[in-house]
């Protein structure tokens, strides 16, 4: 039983029992979810043991190639349960979450390119892009991207930053549905073509690539890509564990009171504002993370990254998983890019009929998404069990 | 609990899928790769190479294939996203373990597939016109570097008595170094600073950018063509143009609009081939200038052959997924066709697959008679080649006006002249 969960004694004995009841039952399921978590955790960390310890053929064998690969879609998965934590909990549709996922990058892209000193192709200390657009010297914002505990910072800060400034003017002008989501698509839009410009300092449309060491090793050995994607997990079970903290907590029942009604809970005093703007920034701060991890994965970042379709793929991983619930995203975001990197490959000419059959299909017979299968189809047998026995 | 255990069960299936996926590989046989975008705003353009690169497989299989084993094309679709194109190549490099890899066509999909190809010692051919300031150990640039292209252009126009130039382009890198490259150029031809158009960007006293840059798919020009008719009020001006894709069409539009036309100031443009023009309106663009190593109304019988048998495998053996109406050739086309042939001459120069050994063999200079002349590689991983100018007509086509064979491919041109 959770401390924090301990039946008062003050209440009255009848009272008591309830309580106790339910307490149970919430360290039941509680106890439940974190197995299911420690499993989950467990089946991806066989990836990169394999690939460590496993045979070098065989269908035992993981490649270099395959942990970086199931590290991006881990990436996303993380993306997709940000996104899960506005949409399918606040009710707040937020097309710009792939922005914050390309902040996030873009901060510790900037730290990688430091870190190839002068191995580039120029032979200087300065990226190759500045030299190649006329630098003399370093731009003063670059400088503190040397340090690396500063990059983790700016990979937290400068996403939730802007999800602040951004939410609080939108939520203060009760900006609200579509339009919200129309202002957070325009952003991201506006973003793009800033950061496509080449004196923007960020390396234009080539962006950032071409990374050789990550706080000392180099970022194509084994090792390195076992250790990101091993990081990688490590978000994932922690932004798990924040959603659920959160879900569980005071907070989240508003927030999910938000979702089905803001009137009402702002009619019962509460200031709703401040409510979703915590969240926004939460959420922005979690993309960003993600994307940190995804940069040195992938190999580069450009600002096509920031794109407005990038993040409505988010939407549909979200929506193919399961809106709402804690694994939906995740299995959607894993899912969807699985089958995507399997069909550009098998099929390149036919993916896209293959992908959107698969979005119809969601849409058409999985109102829930994939998570919703099992209770979809429990309440239909139920139903056909019912008619059985009134026929009976 | 059973609700928790399906969705466990899911995962476990997903993952168990994902590394059971293991290749098999036939002795007679060659894996060679093509990353192209077959889907995305870059498909209309990197298609052709696709269709164009298993029609050379075919010809090659046909007369015997590579040492005795055939070519079995790997088609991967980069779908114009760049990340996607770094995970294709690394999948076709350590799953299919290709031989060679035709393909990529923007500068940042190279830029993003790069370190992968020297992670895994590849060998990458590519096809597409580029701005230089590269030289990767296990890339082969088979099409136009600046030298080739806008250098020789800028020259038949110095030559024709043009004294002005106007520089336009999207902005990328691409435009960004062939413009700057070409203002250095102009300047030690003697042509004063205020005689090249578009605006000059100092750091200090160094010029960093020369010419005027519009975004991707920008579609007001009305500013910039009334500034260029004020900048040809005079006589003798051109405009090199380098501005990418369908943002053209509004373009040239507005030229035609403004009532200037190719005789009061040619427009030489690098993005516009005859592939190009089966989507987009010519009229506009008649009398205006092209410049590539390649042009289909060459008249050679190397050309002729290539041309009838390319058409001749659309109707035949293409597959269903080729687009068989209409079909052209144009200077990457060609350029993707004469890399096949020039790692085919290496191979067998070389006589076995290993990356280390045929990349010395093309590094030792290996020549290809091509449909736009002959091609020789040189050590430093580009090539020799012809460069021809040509005069857009109404058809689509060019009407060749000036050849000028073998020239030298020079990658690190800025800051030369």
């Amino acid at each position: 039983m959770a401390p924090g969960w301990a039946v008062p004694d003050a209440l009255p004995q009848s009272r008591r029992l309830i309580a106790q009841a339910y307490v149970m039952k919430f360290s039941t399921e509680m106890k439940k979810e974190m197995g299911i978590l420690c499993l989950v955790t467990g089946l991806l960390m066989l990836i990169p043991l394999f690939n460590a310890v496993g045979p070098e053929s065989g269908p035992l064998s993981v490649s270099a190639f395959q942990v970086s690969l199931w590290g991006k879609y881990l990436t996303y998965a993380v993306l997709a349960m940000s996104l899960n934590l506005l949409w399918g909990y606040t009710g707040l549709l937020c097309l710009c979450q792939s922005l914050f996922f390309a902040l996030g990058g873009y901060a510790m892209g900037m730290y990688l390119m430091l870190m190839i000193g002068e191995r580039g192709a120029y032979k200087s200390v300065l990226p190759d892009f500045m030299v190649f657009l006329g630098y003399q010297k370093l731009p003063l914002h670059w400088e503190p991207f040397y340090n690396f505990a500063f990059t983790v910072g700016a990979v937290l800060w400068v996403p939730g930053l802007l999800a602040f400034v951004f939410g609080f003017l939108a939520f203060r002008s009760r900006i609200k549905g579509v339009y919200f989501s129309i202002l957070t698509q325009a952003l991201t839009y506006a973003a793009c073509l800033m950061f496509f410009r080449n004196d923007f300092t960020f390396g234009g449309n080539n962006g950032f690539t071409d990374f050789k060491d990550i706080l000392g090793c180099n970022i194509n050995s084994d090792a390195t890509i076992r250790g990101l994607f091993i990081a990688t997990t490590a978000l994932m079970v922690c932004t798990y564990l924040i959603t659920s903290g959160l879900l569980a907590s005071k907070l989240g029942k508003v927030q999910q009171a938000i979702r089905d009604s803001e009137n009402r809970v702002l009619f019962s005093g509460y200031s709703t504002t401040s409510f979703k703007l915590m969240i926004f920034v939460l959420s922005a701060m979690i993309a960003g993370a993600a994307g940190a991890l995804y940069v040195p994965q992938v190999g580069g970042i450009n600002p096509s990254a920031m794109e407005a379709a990038k993040s409505l793929e988010v939407v549909v991983w979200v929506a193919v998983g399961g809106r709402g619930t804690k694994w939906g995203p995740v299995i959607g975001a894993i899912l969807v890019n699985f089958i995507k990197s399997y069909t550009t490959h098998a099929f390149p000419d036919y993916w896209l009929i293959i992908m959107g059959g698969m979005f119809v299909c969601v849409v058409l017979f999985m109102p829930d998404g994939i998570v919703g299968v099992y209770k979809q189809a429990k309440s239909y047998f139920a139903r056909q069990r019912s008619l059985e026995t009134t026929a009976a | 609990m059973e609700n928790s255990f399906k969705k466990i069960l899911s995962l476990v299936a997903v993952a168990a899928f994902a590394l059971s996926a293991s290749t098999v590989r036939a002795d007679d046989t060659v894996k060679v790769g093509i990353l192209h975008s077959l889907s995305g705003t870059m498909a209309i353009s990197e298609t052709s190479l696709r269709d164009v690169l298993l029609f050379t497989f075919d010809e090659i299989n046909a007369s015997g294939g590579v040492l005795g084993k055939m070519i079995e094309p790997v088609e991967a679709d980069g779908a114009s996203d760049w990340p996607t194109f770094a995970e294709k190549a690394e999948e076709l490099l350590a799953k299919d373990e290709a031989s060679a890899v035709f393909g990529c066509w923007t500068s940042v999909s190279r830029k993003f597939v790069l370190p992968v190809f020297e992670k895994y010692n590849g060998l990458l051919f590519y096809p597409v016109q580029y701005e230089g300031e590269e030289e990767s150990p296990n890339i082969f640039y088979t099409a136009e570097a600046v030298g080739q292209q806008a250098i020789p252009a800028v020259d038949y126009l110095l030559e024709e008595g043009y004294t002005k130039f106007y520089l336009i382009g999207t902005d990328y890198v691409y435009p960004q170094t062939t413009n700057i490259v070409l203002f250095e150029y102009l300047l030690s031809k003697g042509i004063p600073v205020e005689n090249i158009g578009g605006g000059i960007r100092y750091e200090g006293d160094v010029a960093v950018s020369a010419g005027n840059y519009t975004p991707f798919g920008h579609t007001d020009f009305q500013q910039i063509v009334a500034e260029i008719k004020d900048f040809a009020a005079s006589g003798d001006a051109c405009v090199v143009n380098t501005i990418n894709g369908d943002a053209n069409v509004p373009f040239f539009k507005e030229i035609a609009a403004s009532g200037l036309t190719s005789d009061d100031c040619p427009i030489v443009s690098f993005s516009l081939s005859e592939d190009e023009f089966r989507g987009l309106p010519t009229k506009d663009l008649v009398g205006h200038l092209g410049c590539w190593t390649y042009f289909m109304s060459i008249d050679s019988p190397a050309n002729d052959s290539f041309k009838a048998k390319f058409q001749d495998w659309l109707a035949t053996d293409a597959p269903a997924a080729v687009a068989k109406e209409g079909r052209v050739t144009c200077s990457p086309m060609v350029l993707s066709y004469n890399g096949v042939y020039l790692w085919k001459a290496a191979v067998e120069k070389a006589g076995t697959f290993d990356t280390d050994a045929v990349i010395a063999a093309l590094e030792s200079g290996i020549s290809f008679d091509g449909p736009g002349g002959t091609v020789t590689t040189q050590k430093n991983h580009h090539l020799t080649k012809s460069v021809y100018i040509g005069e857009t007509l109404e058809d689509g086509q060019f009407e060749i006006l000036e050849v000028m064979p073998d020239v030298y491919g020079e990658p690190w041109l800025k800051g030369t002249f």
